[in-house]
């Protein structure tokens, strides 16, 4: 064997764990040492020649039982204190070790029988400077460079909602909760997931009242969320949907969509929130439109009673038509149980290829690529001012809006390669 | 002003009924002060508690015709219905609480078209009469009624008042009646089913579901009493403080914990803390504290002209003030580690109000109303 240099494993050749007769290395190195600050600095120096067995020991600040790791292994060489490595058959035992300071090392020992169990908490050795470093450098990851007013206004936020100073509009919308959380949730879903393109921003006026209607579709009102995340990145505005009554029946579903900005689809939240000059978003297909089977994917469904037209002629705002494709792929709806349905009062119960044969993981929703087109705007404020009642006018606006939503649709179909591409 | 809205020589001889509870009284003192009133008459059928000041009390109850008399004798023109009851506890019961409600109005009223004298009749409502449900528009204006008709409780009685209140006027064309639909009363002397669940050490909340809630202050409620006489406007208005707080939005400037409890289970905690008497917690207050509320107060600014001095988060604050917080642990271990970030405690102040994209409040009691 001559110099080669042998790298030890387990006990090192001494009777160790489970022998009885002495406790095993690492758990004499778990052991206080009362010997260690007595080592010379030659010995010191051996230590730090060798490539470091434990990390902990290198460190200045750590404690001095870090020291304590039996160095009767290491190759030859070295300082004054270096001895010849003992093969494993040589006798081990407490007789047999050898020690720099021998008085001391007994002593040492003898104290380390007796305190072979001693908790320690694994993050004691981490010193006060190591933590304010690490946490800088937290800091710095999370928010970057200006990390510090960056801290300072995050943490004035977070007081801010635990002491309830905050405001929110007479729909129960709390700007600061949708775009800090709510937007930057769904934000990832929609670039990354869904990779939504958007096209026909320009559209969409900067100020004032507008409605955006949109088809619907996907089971889920995921579209939904998707457009306003869409908008809200695009233009700046928030999008105020207009929800069904189930949407506020909701627990949990009913907090997040007011505090999202959604309120009800009535008449007299929908006029309110234009004349206020808010950026409405409506699915006039409601239920039909989000809950029609695979095979009528991209059918638009009958718009409602045309209460959003009237909404708009009566504030006389623009009616931005929008497209969405994509979202019909999301959960291919292929079944119904509808008797479940009536008895747990929801529309539909649907059944996916994936759910609900794969339990949770049918949720996930499949990641087909999504298009947005917002259309031209169409001018409400031209008619008359008696015009929201107008049967006949409501309905023709109704079918405009209809048709432009189903041709531009029909396009977008045409331009897209595949379901997901 | 006072000449247009025929105020008789010497001024209003007002008749106030249910002066025996707080704000009653309050309102009965306040109407004796104001200067186009030349005397005050309190009805009730227990004495008031506290000082009525220059209000006379007369020991009546408004359900049997003894006030007739009263309003003949008195020569009363002005009279103002506040004793409608939201509480069974207070009254001994719901069958006294609807007796006294309903036809103690159908008996006031009935004397009231009876007597000549009277030309004004001012009714302190309340927004309970819009209901709470998932169906409601954000805010209710005059003109809506509510989307499912109150089947019972304090909503229906409100509601058959207002009924007999609209047959009253109709029959009465010449008086002037005013009904005012109140938001919630709140202040640090109201003692209400809403204050009392307020004051509870914990707050059972409904889990899943944020109230929208708008309150009134004390103040603000006697001040439009006041100002109701002396206009000559007539009419259904909304009488409530600007803006709107979120019931855990409440919760977390009062510093009380709230424990969300699931909707099937609120009911039972509700009548465990009514048989305990610590908070009347009743099906339409629970549907309130679940769906939340919000009324139109254009009409009460542009048409009745009033203004309240507190929007509805000044009210709260002014009501929280002498509540002790019971929790808060969060905001206090967040104000210590604000402080112990040298420095990010100057930062914090700058960053109270950069320009950014977030909007920051200046204050605990500002509120804004889109409009």
């Amino acid at each position: 064997m001559g110099d080669a240099e042998i790298i030890p494993i387990g006990t090192r050749g001494r009777p160790g764990r489970g022998a009885g007769k002495q406790p095993s290395s690492a758990a004499r190195g778990l052991a206080p040492s009362k010997g260690g600050g007595a080592r010379s600095a030659a010995k010191r120096q051996a230590d730090s020649q060798r490539p470091a067995e434990d990390p902990v020991a290198l460190h200045p600040d750590a404690p001095a039982e870090a020291d304590a790791t039996p160095h009767d292994a290491q190759p030859g060489g070295g300082g004054p204190q270096a001895r010849p490595y003992r093969g494993p058959g040589a006798p081990g035992g407490r007789a047999a070790e050898q020690r720099p300071t021998p008085v001391a090392d007994v002593l040492a020992e003898a104290e380390r029988a007796a305190v072979t169990t001693r908790e320690r908490h694994p993050l004691r050795g981490i010193p006060t400077g190591e933590w304010l470093a690490a946490f800088q450098h937290a800091a710095v990851e999370l928010f970057g460079e200006q990390w510090e007013p960056k801290l300072a206004e995050f943490l004035a936020f977070l007081r801010r909602r635990v002491t309830g100073d905050y405001i929110v509009d007479e729909y129960g919308f709390d700007p600061e909760i949708t775009e800090r959380f709510l937007i930057a949730a769904l934000r990832p879903i929609a670039q990354k997931w869904f990779r939504i393109e958007v096209r026909g921003v320009e559209n969409i006026p900067t100020t004032g009242g507008a409605l955006v209607v949109s088809n619907h579709s996907g089971t889920v009102p995921v579209d939904g969320l998707m457009t306003a995340v869409s908008v809200f990145d695009h233009t700046g505005r928030n999008l105020r949907a207009l929800g069904a009554d189930l949407v506020f029946k909701m627990p949990i579903v009913s907090t997040a969509a007011r505090k999202g900005g959604a309120t009800l689809a009535c008449s007299e939240d929908a006029e309110r929130m234009l004349r206020g000059g808010e950026l409405v978003g409506v699915w006039p297909e409601g239920f039909k439109g989000i809950g029609k089977p695979y095979a009528d994917r991209y059918k638009l469904q009958r718009f409602g009673r045309g209460g959003f037209v009237s909404a708009a002629l009566r504030t006389g705002v623009p009616i931005i038509p929008l497209a969405v494709v994509g979202a019909e792929e999301i959960y291919p709806l292929v079944g119904n149980i509808p008797s479940l349905a009536r008895l747990l009062g929801v529309p539909y119960i649907p059944i996916t290829p994936l759910f609900p044969l794969l339990g949770p993981l049918g949720l996930v929703p499949l990641p087909s690529k999504w298009l947005l087109e917002f259309g031209e705007p169409i001018r409400t404020d031209e008619y008359e001012p008696g015009a929201a009642d107008d049967p006949m006018l409501v309905f023709d606006v109704t079918d405009q809006v209809r048709e432009t939503i189903q041709q531009t649709l029909y396009s977008l179909l045409m331009q897209r390669q595949s379901i997901f591409r | 002003m006072a000449d247009a809205a025929g105020t008789p020589q010497g001024g209003h001889v007002v008749l106030v009924t249910g002066v025996s509870r707080d704000l009653g009284r309050r309102c009965a003192r306040a109407l004796a002060e104001h200067p186009s009133v030349r005397r005050v008459i309190g009805v009730d059928v227990v004495p008031p508690r506290g000082d009525i000041g220059d209000v006379s009390f007369v020991r009546a109850d408004i359900r049997n015709p003894v006030i007739a008399k009263v309003i003949a004798k008195e020569d009363v023109d002005t009279v103002v219905h506040m004793s409608v009851i939201a509480t069974p506890g207070s009254a001994g019961g719901r069958n006294t609480m609807k007796e006294l409600n309903v036809i103690g109005t159908m008996q006031l009223l009935a004397a009231c078209q009876k007597a000549p004298s009277v030309q004004n009749l001012i009714v302190k409502s309340t927004t309970t009469v819009y209901g709470a449900s998932n169906r409601d528009p954000a805010m209710f204006t005059e003109d809506m009624q509510p989307r499912r008709a109150p089947r019972a409780g304090y909503a229906k009685d409100v509601a058959e008042i207002e009924g007999y209140v609209r047959g009253f006027a109709r029959r009465r064309g010449d008086c002037r009646v005013l009904m005012l639909r109140c938001a919630n009363v709140i202040g640090p002397h109201v003692d209400s089913p809403l204050t009392s669940y307020f004051r509870l050490p914990v707050i059972p909340t409904v889990l899943g579901y944020d109230a929208r809630l708008q309150f009134l202050h004390e103040d603000d409620l006697v001040d439009v009493l006041g100002h109701a006489l002396e206009s000559d406007v007539a009419g259904t208005f909304n009488i409530a403080g600007e803006g709107i707080v979120m019931l855990s939005q409440a919760l977390r400037r009062l510093q009380r914990p709230g424990i969300p409890l699931p909707g099937f289970a609120v009911g039972g905690v509700g009548s465990a803390l009514r048989s305990a008497r610590l908070a009347d917690f009743s099906p339409e207050q629970q549907a309130f504290l679940t769906y939340g509320r919000g009324v139109d107060t254009t009409q009460m600014r542009d048409v009745l002209g009033f203004q309240p001095r507190f929007t509805t988060a000044e009210a709260f604050a002014d009501f929280a003030r002498d509540l002790t917080p019971t929790g808060g642990r969060t905001e206090r271990v967040l104000g210590a580690v604000a402080d112990r970030l040298p420095s990010t405690a100057a930062l914090s102040r700058a960053a109270a109000a950069p320009p950014s994209s977030v909007p920051t409040t200046t204050g605990p009691v500002e509120a804004v109303e889109t409009r």
